[in-house]
């Protein structure tokens, strides 16, 4: 089980990059449109979600990639 | 466990658990009432305005919960639990009244959508200090072993708080005509809090501190800085992102999905009578609550983890065929009109000068006993019909449908079923977050995974589900009502693979 945690590591990695990239070329536009419930999904996605999901899982595959979950608590 | 204990563990329990559910009554009652706040608050016509109106209803409350956590955690792992959650306690019931007393947009301009944002971001930052210091309060009370039935009461009260917040507002409308309403009578909800919070500041007042944070302050180990110690060290910030992204991210959309969707779902895309949905949502809580404490009381006798996970699993697996028989229940199409019960009334408005608009009201009845109101206004001016941004006619239809009782009790069912998803991942969870961390810097440390699981990832749900099924509406998707669910799917998938591989199946004892 600690061998598969420390490769999933990885997959979060990836998958934050991932939707960092979906967001931006799914919803770029978003940002600059003149219909307000397009604006205001940008801006969840962009200023909300986006920062949320890439910091914290890519911090989160980080510390499993290193072995820091291998531990019982 | 001895009756005195007992006796002292429910006096505990009652007297945080109220003003918990009073807290989450006051934040609910905003998003109920949204409608009614946006026409008295913000200029429909002002875009800048109508920005702040979608902000101050949708997210702003929920955005700020986190910082809340941040803030009143420290100030409870400094000071103690007791004083942080009055403090809590105050700040919601001040800010919820004075939202009751605001002025219009008529009255004072500018200042009312400014004034009703700045007070919903203080009933963020309150709920989020509110949550964390009454879990946090209580397990610390609870006996070794039950710490799962214990904390399952506080659980309880953010159903129970939406459920009181429906009723006293079903009741207000009851009470007086829709007119009165919709002129003063919606603030009656707002100043209701007030007298409430005074009953529980009471209550609370009379509580001693937590015996583990009272042991751990004279013994001199409390900590200096919970929010350093919390964030700033590698140990405990794993298991702030193993509690987020394992636990409360998947428990925060399940949540959202089945109370406050769901009823969204059937006001919005099913078009269902207002009070109609607000009873039968409420008869699904009623039902649907109990089981709080059942999946709290089971998490202690074989752990948290399956039961928080075998609720979110449920939920991704479920949920599409759930609201695709809710859509069908009331699918028009797939029900017979008595074509001769038809009734069409016209009648027109003036608008100003030049401006008229046109109303036809047809009436429906359907063999199966559903009735449906469809109210179509055609706007014209100087005798022309007008068009919109698209360059459409500008016409718009209301369809108000009236169920019968068998398709209210199989909507009944099937919004139950989702409450009952809500109890498996949200019972344990205050049990199984309290357990993660150590008592010195408790309070900081669950409050803000909790808060942005449920706050973030949850609370924006309505927002996000609501924009995907009008794009995919827009786009003439033949099943547009169910794309809304891909979000919460998405997430709770995602939570529950974390959970299951990240999350030991034992109930962890390193804090006792």
């Amino acid at each position: 089980m600690n061998t598969i945690k420390k490769y999933l590591g990885i997959v979060w990695i990836l998958l934050s990059a991932f939707f960092a990239y979906y967001i931006i070329s799914h919803f770029g536009g978003k940002l600059s449109s003149p219909k307000m419930d397009d604006l205001i999904f940008g801006i969840i996605m962009f200023f909300i979600l986006m920062p949320l999901v890439c910091t914290g899982l890519a911090m989160f595959g980080i510390f499993s990639l290193m072995g820091e979950f291998d531990e019982e608590y | 466990m001895s009756e005195k204990s007992t006796k002292g563990i429910w006096k505990v329990i009652s007297a945080s658990s109220v003003g918990t559910m009073i807290e989450w009554y006051d934040f609910y009652i905003f998003g109920s009432l949204a409608m009614v706040i946006s026409t008295k608050f913000f200029p429909a016509d002002n875009p800048v305005a109508a920005f702040l109106a979608t902000l101050g209803t949708f997210a702003a409350g929920f955005v700020v919960r986190p910082f809340g956590a941040l803030f009143f955690g420290r100030l409870g792992d400094l000071i103690g639990r007791k004083y942080t959650f009055m403090a809590t306690l105050i700040l919601m019931g001040g800010a919820t009244f004075l939202i009751g007393c605001i002025p219009s947009y008529e009255t004072i301009g500018f200042a009312a959508p400014i004034l009703v944002l700045v007070l919903r971001l203080l009933q963020g930052l309150a709920l989020g200090g509110e949550y964390g210091g009454a879990a946090t309060y209580v397990a610390e009370h609870s006996p070794k072993g039950q710490r799962g039935y214990w904390t399952s009461w506080i659980q309880t009260t953010a159903t129970v708080g939406l459920f009181v917040s429906l009723m006293v507002i079903l009741v207000t409308k009851s009470s007086m005509t829709k007119e009165a309403f919709e002129e003063w009578g919606w603030r009656v909800p707002f100043w209701v809090s007030i007298l409430m919070v005074l009953v529980s500041y009471i209550i609370r007042r009379n509580m001693h501190e937590s015996p583990l944070f009272a042991k751990a302050k004279a013994e001199g180990t409390t900590s200096v800085n919970p929010i350093k110690e919390s964030f700033g060290n590698k140990y405990n910030l794993k298991f702030v992102l193993l509690a987020l992204f394992g636990a409360t991210m998947g428990q925060g959309v399940v949540w959202y999905t089945g109370q406050f969707y769901a009823m969204t779902f059937l006001k919005n895309i099913q078009s269902i009578d207002a009070s109609q949905v607000e009873i039968l949502l409420g008869i699904a809580l009623v039902l649907g609550t109990p089981f709080f404490v059942v999946f709290g009381w089971l998490s202690d006798k074989i752990g948290r983890k399956s039961i928080m996970l075998g609720g979110m699993l449920l939920a991704v697996l479920l949920y599409r065929p759930i609201y695709q028989k809710m859509y069908e229940t009331t699918d028009l199409s797939l029900k017979q009109e008595i074509a001769e019960k038809m009734v069409v009334i016209p009648s027109s408005k003036e608008v100003d000068a030049t401006k008229l608009d046109s109303i036809y009201t047809t009436t429906k009845e359907f063999t199966d006993g559903t009735t449906v109101e469809e109210v179509k206004t055609l706007h014209f001016e100087n005798g022309k019909l007008m068009v919109d941004d698209k360059g459409k006619d500008k016409v718009e239809t209301k369809i108000t449908k009236k169920i019968n009782d068998s398709d209210r009790w199989t909507l009944i069912f099937l919004v139950f079923i989702q409450v009952i998803f809500v109890t498996m991942a949200y019972g344990p969870i205050a049990a199984f977050l309290v357990e993660m961390f150590p008592v010195k810097i408790r309070y900081t440390s669950m409050s803000l995974p909790y808060h942005v699981g449920n706050g973030i990832f949850g609370g924006l749900l309505p927002a996000i589900s609501t924009y995907l099924v009008t794009t995919s509406k827009d786009a003439g998707e033949a099943q547009f009502y169910l794309e809304g669910l891909w979000y919460p799917i998405i997430i709770a998938g995602v939570s529950f693979i974390i959970g299951m591989i990240y999350i030991d199946k034992k109930i962890n004892t390193l804090h006792e």
